[in-house]
């Protein structure tokens, strides 16, 4: 028998074609240039292949092969194999119109026979194809042709309006559920309590039984119907031996409406005056309770707002330059490396570097700032963001799911899903509370039914079904995770990024926070701004012996001493036995010179003296400039001195700390004297001067043994260690560089007011979730006793089984409500 | 006498409930292992099914939801001890990867703590 050959994938080639086809695969993972060797090899060995040359530049594979031996599917799984992989992508496209199991192969066949498809398969019971293909070579539009010229109808949805989709169901659900249960209720009520109607008060016992006997039959549908979830859901809890508010609903109800109708079909078997039903408890119960479930989910989807705002800044398109020319496409397939051209009013569709044009940029929406930021060739721009003025071309760095907005998105919505340690005690107490619950409904029964006045068995089915009733889990399970999505939520919107809840609960109770001096307090950028020289000493010379040292060096300070040589119009020559003593400076050997450079302590260390400069290292100290010492040969020769500007708002900032009752102390391996200046000039009282980077972590836990809730604020790169060992590490990031591992909270502008914002909005929040976790717990523990009939004794007070579930109803739309409060905070 | 009936029937069903709901050993479910990675499938409905599930520590484990409601109470799974949580739209199936480094016993749930499911990771 012949072997059927299935049309080849990406080539569309069918497998009767004879010759050989040459196609291109874009590979990723490939590192260094060696990996293409190894991948060339592993393909040549392959029967039907008979050339493979790989382009690591273009990081795209060429192999000709044929498509009657080989497939392509095969030829991507020995590239897999060799531990690389193909740019493929996958989608799943919904279909529409398929009904039977023939047109499943049709649409599969034109799948896998169109260019750039390695997979298909499409599932007639999901009505959809998943799709593996490579965007480089075909597009989700032309898939989709694809499958429409077969002559079915595609279809997409996009995830969050999907999960919209289904929450607009859920409450029109909830909705009608209530309608028909208020209906119900209309008439139930109305025989309930005859006494107050002008022709049922006259009626007969037997014609009042009869109405409720129709009273029993109308209810039906309001527990089968509207009550539904609340049934299903404890069978479904039951099964797994746990009870939740729908067990308590359903019991309640079903208790209720089980009595009525025993009561009203067989009235002799319980006393004279125990023989009315309570059907209106039932239906009116479930209408509130649906309705509070109703009011609930609308309240509940105000508080996704944020992430919504978020997940709608992503452009839908892109237009990139593709072999030329300037084509549209979705933003799915735009690859890192393609050119992307932004015209003005448009969006930023990815992550970038501008290429040519300038541009001033609209960033508002991800860091908070107000001002738009101008850009110009070399700049980082962001996607989501909104170009103003300039038109300007851009090269890709980061696409879907690495582009700062995705990785915002996922942080905040990883954020909005975590626990808060404050959380522990209602999710302990939750555990217990339900059985707990039916317990004391119980005792209230068997104390109603031994102890109470007559009628014993009504006023302990009253007690028994208010109680469970009354009770509600939900408040205290909503208290901490509604609120702290909003907490959460507000700050993204501020450009405040917070990995977790417990994140947010540590920021609300700090006292005290280190901010690092360079890069965090000053923009990080020095500049050489004087050159003291002893008498005789040429100028030039110390700036180049400086310059020639500091060539191969990776210090802050280098760059701006390399870029003062070069102000100064000197070369730097090559050091020689260069060596970096961390913590003093650096030495080498110079135009035969032996030259060091760098602090007080290198200079004792080589012997020299300073008396010379002493003068003029504290002037410049004083002024805030860092001094570095040179010598020559052992000897003092000369002072430079390098300023770092403070940031525009420092003082602003940190004055609005204090303002928080926060203690601000300063770190920083400068000087004692710079670092002091600097200190007072931005309002700082408390400066760690002369901190080795490696023992800032040690100076972060002396604060915390002084007893102090301690954050550390820094750039993220070199502070990891302090970041992690503070009680919260705050990262200060700097354009698309947001998911700052060390750090549990980055703020995204670079700006230290964004300090003030977060500790204020972590401290709103805990508020928030306190009171929510209050009002939960003391609704719980005041009114289920209550309901249970523990004031009758003394008082005489019973609680009504409608007012019970009204109360119910209401307290878990009241904690929502609440922690959408949130959502109006005014944040500076 | 009725009182005596119903003062023992109400004691009985204290312990009863008592028992069932917090006492009673649960079903557990192992996780299978194919090529160095665990799995398991959970359907979520009133509960997640199944609840108890033992898996090895060191190996990968993928847990794959589905989500059987459209009840929003379910909407979100969060294992607080691994950092994670995710979000099941409803009929779709969710992978939740982790990594169970050390032996012990870890509770998941759905975000407001009512629905809720154990991971024992064992040696």
């Amino acid at each position: 028998m012949k072997e059927q050959i299935i049309p080849s994938a990406t080539t569309g080639v069918s497998g009767e074609h004879k010759g050989e086809v040459r196609i291109e695969l874009p590979v990723t993972g490939m590192t260094c240039a060696s990996c293409t060797a190894t991948i060339e090899k592993a393909l040549a060995s392959m029967d039907g292949v008979r050339e493979a040359t790989i382009n690591f530049t273009t990081q795209r594979a060429f192999v000709s092969y044929d498509p009657g031996r080989v497939r392509v599917a095969r030829i991507i799984n020995v590239i897999k194999e060799s531990g690389y992989d193909v740019g493929s992508e996958k989608i799943t496209l919904k279909i529409k119109g398929m009904t039977c199991a023939s047109c499943v192969r049709k649409v599969e066949d034109a799948l896998k026979g169109s260019p750039g498809v390695v997979r298909a398969e499409v599932n007639l019971g999901s009505e959809s194809a998943s799709v593996e293909f490579l965007p480089s070579m075909t597009t989700i539009e032309s898939l989709r042709q694809v499958i429409e010229s077969t002559g079915y109808r595609t279809e997409t949805e996009p995830s969050p309006t999907r999960e919209e989709d289904s929450k607009t169901r859920e409450y029109r659900t909830l909705l009608r559920r209530f309608i028909v249960a208020a209906l119900i209720s209309v008439p139930v009520i109305v025989v309930s309590y005859p006494k107050f109607f002008p022709v049922l008060k006259d009626m007969d016992m037997e014609t009042l039984r009869l109405l409720w006997i129709g009273a029993s039959i109308l209810t039906l549908p309001a527990l089968v119907y509207s009550g539904s979830s609340f049934f299903t859901g404890a069978v479904a809890a039951f099964r797994h031996r746990a009870a939740d508010m729908n067990t308590l609903i359903a019991l309640g109800t079903g208790m209720a409406w089980l009595f009525s109708t025993v009561v009203v079909l067989f009235p002799g078997l319980f006393p004279e005056n125990a023989r009315e039903p309570y059907f209106d408890v039932v239906s009116v119960v479930i209408a509130l309770v649906v309705l509070g479930q109703a009011l609930e989910l609308r309240a509940k989807g105000k508080t996704s707002e944020a992430i919504k705002k978020l997940m709608g800044l992503q452009a839908k398109t892109a237009r990139v330059v593709r072999e030329g020319a300037e084509v549209d496409i979705p933003i799915e397939e735009v690859l890192v490396g393609d050119t992307v051209v932004v015209r003005p009013g448009e969006k930023i569709p990815v992550d970038g570097v501008i290429i040519d044009g300038r541009s001033s940029v609209d960033e508002s929406m991800l860091t908070g700032e107000p001002l738009p930021a101008e850009k110009q060739a070399g700049d980082e721009v962001i996607g989501g963001t909104i170009n103003k003025t300039g038109a300007f071309r851009f090269k890709a760095t980061k696409v879907g799911k690495d582009t700062a907005l995705a990785q915002i998105i996922k942080m905040v919505q990883e954020a909005q899903g975590s626990k808060a340690p404050i959380q522990r005690l209602a999710d302990t107490v939750s555990g217990y509370f339900v059985p707990a619950v039916m317990v004391i409904a119980v005792t209230s029964f068997v104390l109603w039914y031994d102890l109470g006045p007559e009628p014993r068995i009504i006023l302990a089915l009253l007690g028994a079904v208010t109680t469970l009733i009354v009770a509600c889990p939900c408040a205290l399970g909503l208290a901490t995770p509604t609120s702290l999505m909003i907490g959460v939520g507000k700050a993204a919107e501020n450009g405040i990024l917070i990995r977790n809840g417990e994140a947010i609960q540590v920021a609300s109770a700090l006292d005290t926070v280190v901010l690092d001096k360079t890069g965090t307090i000053t923009v990080g950028k020095p500049t050489l701004t004087d050159v003291i020289v002893k008498e005789g000493a040429a100028e030039q010379d110390i700036v180049r012996f400086a310059a020639s040292l500091e060539k191969n060096s990776e210090h802050p300070l280098a760059e701006a001493i390399l870029q003062g040589a070069e102000a100064r119009g000197t070369v730097p020559s090559e050091p020689g036995d260069f060596e970096a003593i961390p913590g003093h400076g650096v030495e080498g050997i110079v135009d035969g010179k032996r030259i060091s450079l760098g602090n007080r302590k290198l200079m004792e260390r080589v012997g020299a003296d300073l008396d010379l400069f002493e003068k003029d290292s504290h002037r410049l100290a004083d002024e805030g400039k860092t001094p570095i010492f040179v010598a020559v040969d052992g000897r003092a020769a000369g002072v430079i001195a390098v300023s770092d500007p403070l940031k525009e708002d420092s003082v602003e900032a940190i004055s609005g700390l204090k303002g928080l009752g926060v203690d601000v102390v300063m770190i920083t391996g400068d000087n004692r004297r710079t670092a002091e200046a600097i200190a007072r000039r931005v309002g700082i009282d408390r400066v760690l001067a002369e901190v080795l980077p490696e023992d800032k972590a040690r100076e972060v836990k002396k604060l915390q043994l002084e007893g102090r809730k301690v954050a550390f604020v820094g750039d993220g790169i070199n502070d990891a260690p302090a970041l992690a060992r503070a009680d919260v590490g705050m990262a200060i990031g700097t354009g698309t560089d947001v998911a700052i591992e060390a750090s549990d909270i980055t703020l995204i502008k670079g700006s230290l007011l964004g300090i003030q914002a977060a500790i204020s909005i972590s401290k709103a929040t805990m508020k928030n979730v306190r009171e929510n976790l209050f009002g939960a717990f003391f609704y719980n523990t005041a009114l289920v006793p209550v309901a249970a009939g523990i004031l009758y004794p003394v008082w005489g007070i019973t609680m009504n089984p409608i007012l019970a579930g009204a109360a119910m109803a209401m307290s878990s739309v009241t904690v929502v409500s609440n922690a959408n409060r949130l959502r109006f905070l005014k944040v500076r | 006498m009725d009182r005596v009936i119903v003062t023992a029937a109400g004691i009985l069903t204290i312990g009863w409930i008592v028992w069932f709901f917090l006492f009673s050993k649960k079903k557990q479910y192992r996780a299978a292992v194919s090529s160095g990675i665990q799995e398991v499938f959970i359907r979520v409905k009133g509960g997640y099914d199944p609840d108890v599930i033992v898996a090895k520590a060191g190996k990968p484990l993928r847990l794959v939801f589905k989500r059987e409601e459209e009840a929003s109470c379910t909407e979100m799974v969060v294992f607080g001890a691994f950092n994670k949580s995710a979000k099941l739209p409803p009929y779709e199936e969710v992978v939740v990867e982790l990594l169970p480094e050390k032996p012990g016993e870890y509770d998941f749930s759905c975000q407001m703590g009512m629905i809720r499911g154990k991971l024992i990771v064992e040696e």
